[in-house]
């Protein structure tokens, strides 16, 4: 690790003023970003540290009922506290190990937006919104691409509010080392629709399957799936998995999920 | 002594707990990172990033300025130093020495593998020496890497040392004699059986990673190491006379609380020299503490071997020949034993269970720009059982008869049994140890729980192997006509003290065996007195007798039965007191429970009466025994022990995904005389942890330009309890070894030898049940593997 110096700041103005400081960078849960400091592979100036600022940590459901959660809920109060909607509740009580989800956090999970963390996959998969110190962006429009979002430099994460589908199920299959998702499939039913994400595949990040979306639009079945697939040209290929390997799992895990949902 | 009578005392056949358990698992251990001297510097080493390089040019000038620093160490400062050294010469099959390339304790003129050691810079602070290695500059022109065997050995290869003739360190032949007579058996064969397999390279990763601190005394000239050691006597060796000529009186190790070794911590490493040798260069101590990510470029690895086997067989399915064909990878130097384990600690064993008369392998060794490999738990011995087995199980299908059967017919039944591989089994009986799996396994139930399983959409496979190994290292004789450098016997000394309490010095090192708590247990036994009445001291060179350490599951078979030698001397210098303190003959001096009885009276003394006498001569035999009650004894085992076992293992394959499962795991070793069934049923454990985590999961991997691609625990998997099944573990009724005073064997690798083959045969099984025409994939049988098996066949 390189010397930096922390800030704490206690309101999110606080935060979004230490975050202008050359070579600044927001600290969450920082279950990536110790590391990386750690190897030396990252030399901020200042941290800002997140995880002091009241209001952003809980779990609530607005009068529209949606679930808001704030952006410093660690994956453990979320598998606690979010059983209304059991595919999330049941995706966070399975990332990582218990230090992991005593220590990371949602907010920091999706501005990382990590082409195998599980959170892209539900936030996209359930339609949810992304509410920031400064806007609130549609889960379409915020993820784009491998470690990629539609955050601003300096912009803070503080609520992420999940429409809660009828029905829903995250399956994943885990990269045997890691244990991050080498695929992991999410699909939630709502009245008007399916939604598919798909996390850990693509060499593009989390992305919405619509071909799956579709078929499971029309009979929400495992069976529905039959002969869906996707292509396996914008796959991942590595040690763990090559773009054909995950082209399957996605069908697979796809299948997984609808018949855990159902 | 196998005893067949309850056990007494805690003695031998007791399963007391851990007591060494209570300071580990409380916080309260000494590990040598714990070790703080005043006015300690630290070392941080600026290694290699690439595989294959030569040094033009370091420029040191603005990193010697920066703050804290104190000195920075280049391979300039150690060109009077000596090679790190091997201790092993083969000779190859034409008579020759094999090639052996200087090893220095930093780069000299080039860098050969990613983590190889440039340069070492000293500092105040950890922090201070890592800005400061930053600093450094550095002109290294980039060679090609030699990574792969095969293309290591053509013609026109660029070589990992200029100075050598190839990068062919041996090219070994056993029994060489025997070449021809096992070309025409398998020519002449009814049926020949051929599997080409890969033994795939592991990464140690003992829990503790390695940490070395140097001290120097300014006052007596005495130089100290602290090391993560599994045999400081033997580091204190190669170090003191080899590396830094430090004579041994005047140079100490110390090897404290180890947390876990697997073989990477028996060599002696360059940070080792290094630290010595810069704390009396700077007059201050000097540690350096490896970080897990240092420790994957650092550690000697494991296994990465390729083979070819071939069994013969006549037309009644007996073997007739077995021929082998192995690359063995060396890595870019010689780690201290890399050349006998794809030699002789694997080639000793490819008769296995087996009668097969005529047995020939030929090893060529390979230098790769790869970190080096040397033995990892089991070494040499796995590698041996995962061919043979795997061999014998696609012998079985082709044939089209019962794995179990096939191994039945073929076993060795008569003991002593020469082999045709050099060794003599002394004692075993692998037809109870295939009846006892069959029962504890429960393989008649097979047919039933693979319905069940295919009824839930998974595919069930068994898979069976059968297995020897060569323990208790070993026969000094022998040994050396084999080419090792160095003597391979025990030692220990018993202090019994004034009030009958005990200290056992032994040169045996345990970090995570036990002996703490099995080692009294036969001295406990021995003399009747609580196991608690006995301490054991090892791990350093200032009080405890010359010894080699542990490793080769020697510690009970080698250091026990040193143990034993000096406790008998102990024993019969009692006598001796007692009979005069008593007035009788010595030869009627009883020694039970503790107390000294002459047969015929009722004339007793206690343990206690006997030892403070001997302490506090008033009444003694001063003309016939010297004061003192303190024995040394070297023990120097007369052949190797041969633990053998048979193991069963079931698995679920999910036919969507290729990912394995094990459902059922049992074992039936035989480990001669068990001391503490508890502590052996922890190390099959985790051996059979270690060999399924190779079969299923771990894989050190290295791109064609050397970079080391599973270089975390991000993409080196590790195996994790979930990953176990619930272990039926059988080690009752063992044959004892004929040839120690215990009848031990030694268990601490067993389950890493007889796991991988039978998790493959297994999978093999499951996807034929399927209809797959797979008969082998090679480990690991990650999920990729098996589905990529299932799409092409």
């Amino acid at each position: 690790m390189y010397a930096f110096e922390i800030e704490r700041p206690a309101t999110i103005e606080e935060a979004v003023r230490a975050l202008s400081a050359e070579e600044a960078q927001p600290l969450a849960g920082g279950q990536t970003l110790i590391p990386t400091l750690k190897q030396r592979l990252a030399m901020p100036s200042v941290l800002v540290s997140l995880t002091g600022i009241s209001g952003l940590r809980g779990i609530r459901t607005d009068e529209g009922g949606q679930l808001c959660i704030g952006a410093s809920t660690t994956h453990a109060e979320v598998a606690a506290g979010a059983g209304v909607f059991p595919g999330l509740a049941t995706m966070a009580g399975r990332i990582g190990d218990p230090a992991v989800r005593n220590r990371g956090t949602m907010g920091g999970s999706l501005a990382n937006n990590d082409p195998s963390a599980c959170y892209p996959a539900a936030a996209l998969g359930a339609g949810a919104t992304i509410v920031t110190d400064r806007r609130e962006i549609a889960a379409d429009d915020f993820f784009q691409g491998m470690f990629d979002t539609a955050l601003d430099e300096g912009e803070i994460i503080t609520e992420v509010r999940f429409p809660v589908p009828a029905a829903s199920a995250y399956a994943k299959f885990e990269q045997p080392a890691s244990r991050f998702a080498l695929v992991g499939a999410f699909v939630a039913r709502f009245p008007g629709g399916v939604r598919v994400a798909i996390t850990g595949a693509s060499e593009g990040g989390v992305f919405r399957w619509a071909e799956a979306e579709e078929a499971l639009s029309r009979d929400f079945t495992a069976s529905a799936l039959e002969g869906v697939s996707v292509p396996s040209g914008d796959m991942i290929g590595d040690l763990h998995g090559t773009p054909e390997y995950r082209a399957h799992l996605v069908a697979i895990m796809t299948r997984r999920a609808v018949t855990a949902a159902a | 002594m196998p005893k067949d009578n309850a056990p007494v005392h805690g003695g031998i056949g007791a399963s007391p707990k851990r007591r060494e358990d209570v300071r580990f698992l409380s916080g309260t251990g000494n590990y040598t990172d714990d070790i703080n001297l005043r006015g300690q510097a630290y070392v941080h080493f600026l290694r290699s990033d690439i595989a294959h390089g030569k040094i033009n040019g370091l420029d040191l000038s603005e990193a010697e300025q920066m703050p804290g620093v104190l000195r920075i160490f280049t391979g300039e400062d150690f060109k009077t130093a000596g090679s790190i050294p091997c201790g092993w010469q083969i000779t190859d099959r034409f008579g020759q020495p094999m090639q052996e390339p200087r090893h220095p304790i930093l780069c000299e003129t080039h860098v050969r593998h990613v983590g190889d050691p440039i340069a070492a810079i000293v500092a105040e602070t950890l922090h201070q020496a890592r800005d400061a290695a930053e600093a450094i500059g550095l002109d290294i022109e980039e060679l090609p890497a030699v990574i792969d065997m095969r293309a290591a050995l053509e013609d026109g290869a660029t070589k990992v040392h200029d100075d050598l003739a190839s990068n062919l360190c041996f090219d070994w032949g056993f029994v060489e004699e025997n070449r021809q007579a096992v070309d025409d058996a398998i020519s002449s064969a009814a049926h020949v059986t051929t599997v080409e397999l890969v033994n795939n390279r592991m990464v140690p990763n003992a829990m503790e990673p390695r940490v070395a601190i140097g001290d120097y005394n300014r006052g007596t000239g005495d130089s100290t190491l602290y090391t993560t050691s599994q045999n400081p006597h033997v580091i204190r060796l190669l170090m003191g006379a080899f590396v830094l000529n430090i004579p041994e009186h005047k140079l100490r190790v110390v090897a404290p609380d180890v947390g876990g070794g697997f073989g990477s911590k028996i060599f002696h490493y360059a940070e080792e020299a290094f630290c010595t040798f810069a704390a009396k260069a700077l007059n201050r101590p000097v540690k350096w503490t490896c970080t897990r990510s240092e420790a994957f470029l650092s550690d000697a690895q494991g296994r990465d071997h390729v083979t070819k086997i071939e069994l013969a067989l006549d037309k009644d399915n007996n073997f007739t020949a077995v021929r082998t064909d192995t690359l063995a990878n060396m890595g870019a130097y010689l780690s201290t034993f890399a050349p006998s384990i794809p030699t002789w600690l694997h080639g000793t064993l490819m008769a296995g269970n087996y009668k097969t008369p005529l047995v020939y392998l030929n090893v060529r060794a390979v230098f790769t720009n790869t970190i080096p490999v040397d033995a990892y738990r089991g070494a040499g011995r796995p590698e041996a059982t995962y061919q043979l087995e795997r061999v014998i199980d696609k012998a079985a299908r082709e044939l089209g008869v019962d794995p179990i059967a096939l191994r039945r017919q073929n076993f060795v039944t008569e003991f002593p049994y020469q082999t045709p591989v050099a060794v003599e089994y002394d004692a075993g009986d692998f037809h109870r140890l295939a009846d006892k799996l069959e029962a504890k396994a429960d393989l008649e139930g097979f047919a039933a729980r693979r319905q069940q399983s295919e009824a839930r959409g998974k595919l069930r496979g068994l898979g069976v192997n059968c297995f020897i190994e060569a323990c208790g290292i070993a026969p000094s004789n022998l040994v050396g006509q084999l080419g090792a450098r160095a003597g391979l016997y025990e030692s220990a000394t018993v202090r019994v003290n004034a009030t009958g309490g005990i200290t056992v010095m032994t040169g045996s090192h345990s970090h995570g065996q036990g002996h703490e708590t099995a080692f009294p247990q036969v001295v406990a036994d021995m003399i009747g007195i609580d196991a608690n009445m006995i301490e054991i001291v090892h791990g350093d060179t200032a009080n405890t007798p010359m010894g080699m350490g542990t490793y080769g599951s020697r510690s009970i078979a080698v250091g026990g039965s040193a143990m034993v030698r000096a406790t008998e001397k102990i024993i019969a210098k009692a006598k001796k007191i007692a009979a005069h303190i008593m007035e009788a003959s010595d030869e009627d001096i009883e020694l039970k429970d503790g107390k000294f009885t002459v047969a015929g009276t009722d004339k007793s003394l206690a343990w206690g009466d006997v030892t403070l006498a001997a302490y506090v001569p008033h009444n003694y035999p001063l003309d016939e025994v010297e004061p003192g009650l303190e024995e040394t004894a070297f023990y120097d085992p007369n052949n190797f022990t041969y633990p053998a076992g048979a193991y069963a293992c079931e698995v679920e394959v999910d036919p969507e995904t290729g990912k394995v499962t094990i459902q059922k795991f049992t074992t039936a070793d035989d480990f001669g005389t068990v001391v503490n069934p508890m502590i052996v049923d922890g190390q099959v454990h985790g051996g059979l942890a270690q060999g399924i985590g190779q079969a299923l999961m771990e894989n050190c991997i290295y791109d064609a330009d050397g970079q080391l691609l599973s270089a975390s625990y991000m993409d080196y998997c590790m195996p994790r309890a979930d990953d176990m099944p619930f272990f039926v573990v059988d080690h009752s009724n063992g044959t004892p070894c004929t040839h120690n005073p215990l009848g031990v064997k030694g268990c601490g690798e067993a389950g890493t030898i007889g796991s991988p083959a039978t998790v493959v045969n297994a999978v093999v099984d499951a996807l034929q049940s399927a209809g797959h025409k797979v008969d082998h994939v090679d480990m690991p049988l990650t999920p990729l593997r098996v589905w990529s098996a299932m799409q092409q066949g």
